[in-house]
């Protein structure tokens, strides 16, 4: 395999990595909360239709961007507005959010098949390009490819040095301990949520803006949902979120790898290998019980019941 | 004034049957609204979505062809969340069985013996539970969630189907078109009723419904998998064996939602087709809540959903509407129905609002 063929895989897999990565880092947040959010593909899928028909309407990419994160976050409302409220069940709630918004995002982009624009061009950041290799693969991408590293990097500040982070931790350990030393633990979720459906939001809108410029229904193939187990896969752990959404990125474009080293493989299996791979992922880690219970969020997808 | 939230010392029991009723009514309102959005007249509207496809017998046949997979896979999926066993995975359940059951109807049509309808039946329920069989395995051994192993497991199904009619299962004389060839009478489905489409699916169907309310009302395997759902360690310190119950609930899931593919693709299409399933595995996890996971409250609910699936292609047909807005209402039918579900356990108060608070205040009041 020669570097040029190698540079574009690995161009290929940050670009296809970026849905997961901004979906999974929306989740983590959420889940560090304490909240099990099931309804990221739903989310996702309000954001790309809502983001697609905004920016095809106006022109405007970044509003599109911005409507699709409100949608995704009108989305995450709903959610709490069940799971944190009234107390419903996360994982019933969840599934609803995603059969809701795959319904939702169905019926509104009706119209809309079919349909192009020109999606986010390539930012070519001057001098950081020039790197041989990494110039291409990290810094010729487009401006929501940089925004997601931005994310993580702030996020990662946010969980190991900040308050605020400590806080969200507390919280989703032991909400009740939290309340005793006076943490407002239903605020704090809902920001969390918020955010959660924000980035599902955003992720979607990548999707219909930046990587295949379109809609269709059902276009998040089930990213949603690797987006849960890439936050199973990385520990709850900022660094790691990033490290696995490129590598399920690249799981997902294996088709060009294969056909680069002129292997030919029927293009229907090669697609279930993100699935496949999501599959043996969680099974390794879920493996050792004890582990995987150290990791999670004490009180994940518990309902918080205040005084009674 | 305020409204206060209150715990209900006891669930109440009126609003568990009523709760499914008031999220029906609510999504019908809600239904009204958006024909009014989308310039229709909202009786017009709700009319055409909800009687119309109904207004004859054929219709009301029809409305069982579609029924028939709904209630198979929701049957299994009820005996899962009863275990607190979360399947999501109907859908690939129902896509292997309608792949396993066409590659052995495909194999054997040409014969004439009288055994081969059963056989190929059983190769679809044999596709189910194999394809079900791997989260279980999982979850079991592995400690794996079930949720997103079953889920993946949908995606996985669809590509193996896809692969399936794009390559070995095609038909050799199809012009290229991703199709199976046609099924002969062989390995088709019997008519039940003539001048209809409703084949023997909806018989297994009934038949589902009458044997497992026999078997959770009145067995002990029942009792323990209602047990292990409500509490899994006071079924462990009962000492029943988990592994196996789990085994159960999935694979009798499995089998059913397998023979729900295997009598779409042998009864309705009659032949294997990259769409052998509009949603059908997802349509049954809102049926197996909104029925409250009881048999005969499955059956009403599956019938609903086949309402709405018609409703959908009525709406299309009649007044141009998008064909989604069918899954819009499925979507929203189970998010009324979990908010509904909060009277269960809870109830609504209106207090005056100057009374002074003698003692503090337990419930988790919100004023207004």
């Amino acid at each position: 395999m020669d570097i040029e063929l190698l540079t574009n895989i690995l161009f290929a897999m940050v670009r296809t990595g970026t849905p997961l990565l901004l979906v999974a880092l929306g989740e983590l947040v959420c889940e560090k909360s304490g909240v099990l959010n099931l309804g990221q593909e739903g989310m996702m899928l309000m954001g790309a239709v809502v983001g697609f028909i905004a920016a095809l309407t106006t022109g405007n990419l970044m509003l599109g961007v911005m409507m699709g994160i409100m949608a995704g976050m009108a989305m995450a409302c709903l959610f709490g507005v069940l799971a944190i409220q009234l107390r419903a069940n996360q994982v019933a709630t969840g599934l609803a959010l995603t059969i809701f918004g795959a319904g939702l995002s169905a019926y509104i982009g009706t119209d809309y098949v079919g349909q192009g624009l020109s999606g986010f061009q390539p930012f070519i950041v001057p001098l950081l390009s020039d790197i041989p290799v990494l110039g291409k693969v990290l810094f010729s991408q487009d401006a929501l490819v940089y925004l997601s590293f931005i994310i993580c990097i702030v996020l990662w500040l946010f969980f190991k040095f900040s308050r605020p982070g400590l806080m969200i931790k507390a919280i989703g350990e032991s909400p009740y301990s939290a309340t005793a030393v006076g943490l407002p633990v239903i605020p704090a979720r809902w920001i969390a949520l918020l955010f959660g459906g924000a980035m599902a939001g955003m992720g979607g809108a990548y999707l219909s803006l930046a990587y295949t410029p379109l809609w269709a229904e059902g276009m998040t193939a089930g990213r949603g949902w690797i987006g849960l187990a890439l936050v199973v896969f990385a520990s709850w752990k900022v660094e790691r979120v990033l490290l696995g959404a490129w590598l399920f990125g690249l799981a997902s474009i294996m088709h060009l790898v294969l056909q680069g080293m002129g292997a030919s493989i029927s293009s229907n299996l090669l697609a279930t290998l993100p699935y496949l791979a999501t599959i043996v992922v969680l099974v390794l880690l879920s493996s050792n019980q004890s582990r995987s219970r150290m990791l999670a969020p004490m009180s994940l997808g518990k309902p918080y019941h205040p005084a009674g | 004034m305020r409204i206060a939230i209150e715990r209900r010392p006891y669930d109440s029991n009126l609003m568990k049957y009523l709760s499914p009723v008031l999220a029906i009514v609510l999504t019908l309102i809600s239904g009204g609204l958006i024909f009014m959005i989308q310039g229709q007249d909202p009786w017009a509207g709700l009319y055409t979505f909800f009687i119309l496809p109904v207004s004859d017998s054929y219709g009301w046949s029809e409305l069982g062809v579609k029924a028939a997979p709904v209630l198979l896979c929701a049957m299994g999926l009820s005996v899962c969340y009863r275990a607190n066993i979360w399947n999501i995975g109907a859908e690939g359940q129902l896509l292997m069985g309608a792949l396993i059951g066409s590659w052995a109807a495909l194999s054997w049509m040409d014969s004439s013996s009288s055994w081969v309808l059963p056989a190929v039946l059983a190769c679809g329920a044999i596709g189910g539970l194999l394809w079900a069989l791997i989260p279980a395995v999982l979850k079991n051994h592995f400690n794996t969630n079930e949720i997103l192993t079953s889920i993946m497991l949908n995606y996985i199904a669809l590509n193996l189907l896809l692969l399936a009619v794009h390559g070995p299962l095609k038909d050799p004389h199809g012009f290229n078109f991703p199709e199976s060839a046609l099924f002969t009478d062989a390995v088709t489905l019997p008519i039940i009723m003539e001048g209809t489409r409703l084949h023997l699916g909806l018989i297994l169907g009934l038949f589902a419904v009458a044997t497992l309310w026999v078997v959770m009302a009145r067995t002990f395997l029942g009792f323990q998998l209602k047990v292990i759902g409500l509490d899994a360690s006071a079924g462990h310190f009962a000492g029943y064996q988990q592994r196996r119950l789990v085994y159960f609930s999935l694979l009798l899931c499995g089998a059913l939602a397998g023979l729900a593919g295997i009598s779409e693709v042998t009864g309705p299409i009659g032949q294997l087709v990259p769409s052998v399933s509009p949603g059908y595995g997802y349509a049954a996890i809102i049926v197996a809540f909104l029925g409250r996971l009881h048999p005969v409250g499955i059956l009403l609910a599956s019938l609903l959903m086949a309402l709405v699936y018609m409703g959908g292609e009525m709406g299309q047909i009649d007044l141009g509407l998008p064909l989604a807005l069918g899954s819009l209402f499925q979507g929203m039918l189970l998010f009324y129905l979990l908010a509904c579900d909060f009277l269960i356990s809870y109830r609504l108060r209106i207090q005056p609002s100057v009374k002074p608070m003698a003692f503090p205040d337990t419930s988790t009041g919100v004023s207004q």
